[in-house]
């Protein structure tokens, strides 16, 4: 129950984009139209859901504060969470390419679509910014992790695909002033979203 | 001669011309996360100029050593090291600026306008130029950052870098702080604004 509550908080209150502003550039960027945006959604996703139990276990059993101790009771009081920053970043990187070479050679039609969003994923700020939250709120086990990143990531695909359905729309039948055409108009309705998304703040299951 | 224009060049057009931020749109989710207030925006901003800077130099240092099928990786690194260094330099001398920025300082390392300008500038450059344009860039980005800052904390909350702007008069003859100001979807708006400026100004920079 703590978990589908935090699974669905993760979805609309503490929705990657709305609520954070994570993944700003990807999601910017390739949010033309709703077809590669879905693909770059369930990239995400997938990531998230991958990345966040790892980096959990890996926070919790090596790099927190007196995490080591299952070692023996010299490293009791080792602490290493000054290197947690290159720890995620290195796991999110090589856990990318994995995925990107573990697609390729069983999915030959999911890398097809998939695949060229697959490297740019190492450098969303929503996967390392899931795993710097997600050491920030000391969650109680391994599942929980795991909800957060599956809610955090499907907030992300809802995202990018509405706000690229949207502009698929607009690019057919609105008469924007020129300079807010392209990225400043899609600003505009990026804070509008998430105004509206606000209406989510306070739900509780 | 042909050199010098080159360093001007690289050091002064992401101020305005080619700024990261509204041009290029890489580094948009901290530029939205940390300007509710002016003060860790402009900690922000030195931070990223810094590591920007020095993230360059090296990769520029580095760039005909480093295979090209591993260079993200190694990039990554060379970014999380210094993002590393940053964020205890922080925790030690600007603890309570630290605590605002939150996560948002380890997020330097996936602010896409480093990578894009490791890509982009420092894989193909001597370090010189490199540096020249680490340091253009970012301030391209704390300008826009100060820019956003300054009006949200002024509409926001009445302040500037914590000083009262607004006298208590304006409160008393009914004036109210604009609560929306401090919600992050207002700096997506403000952005907004600057683009729309910038591009009535620089017309070739419209889209279709």
């Amino acid at each position: 129950m703590e978990n589908l509550n935090l699974f669905i908080r993760s979805i609309f209150v503490d929705n990657m984009i709305f609520a954070y502003f994570l993944g700003m550039c990807s999601f910017i960027a390739v949010s033309k139209n709703v077809k590669t945006a879905f693909g770059l959604g369930i990239a995400v996703t997938f990531m998230l859901c991958i990345t966040l139990p790892i980096n959990y276990l890996l926070n919790t059993y090596v790099l927190q504060a007196g995490a080591l101790a299952w070692l023996g009771p010299e490293f009791a009081d080792v602490d290493l969470s000054f290197l947690s920053l290159i720890m995620f970043i290195a796991v999110i990187a090589s856990m990318t390419q994995l995925v990107e070479m573990a697609v390729e050679k069983y999915s030959p039609a999911l890398y097809s679509s998939l695949g060229i969003f697959l490297p740019l994923i190492a450098v969303n700020c929503a996967i390392l910014g899931g795993s710097l939250f997600m050491q920030q709120r000391d969650f109680g086990s391994v599942w929980t992790a795991a909800c957060a990143g599956a809610g955090w990531g499907l907030g992300w695909l809802l995202a990018i695909s509405a706000i690229a359905a949207i502009r698929e729309r607009l690019a057919v039948y609105s008469n924007i002033p020129r300079p807010l055409r392209g990225v400043g108009i899609t600003f505009i309705i990026t804070a509008l979203m998430g105004i509206a998304f606000m209406s989510f703040l306070g739900i509780k299951i | 001669m042909a050199e010098k224009i080159k360093n001007r060049d690289a050091f002064f057009n992401p101020f305005s011309k080619n700024n990261p931020v509204v041009v290029q749109v890489l580094g948009i989710c901290s530029v939205l996360a940390v300007t509710a207030k002016l003060e860790p925006a402009i900690v922000m901003g030195i931070s990223v100029i810094a590591v920007l800077a020095f993230a360059n130099v090296i990769i520029s240092l580095l760039r005909n050593t480093i295979p090209t099928n591993i260079r993200i990786i190694v990039q990554l690194v060379v970014v999380a090291g210094l993002v590393v260094i940053v964020d205890q330099l922080l925790k030690a001398f600007a603890y309570d600026a630290s605590k605002q920025l939150s996560v948002f300082i380890g997020l330097i390392i996936t602010n896409c306008i480093l990578m894009g300008r490791l890509e982009a500038f420092a894989m193909g450059n001597k370090p010189w130029p490199s540096f020249l344009d680490g340091v253009g860039n970012g301030i391209g980005y704390t300008i826009i950052l100060v820019i956003v800052g300054f009006f949200r904390e002024l509409l926001g909350s009445g302040t500037l870098l914590g000083y009262q702007v607004f006298p208590q008069s304006f409160y008393d003859a009914g004036y109210v702080n604009n609560g929306l100001m401090i919600l992050p979807p207002m700096a997506l708006i403000v952005v907004a604004c600057i683009i729309w400026v910038q591009r009535s100004v620089n017309k070739d920079l419209q889209e279709d």
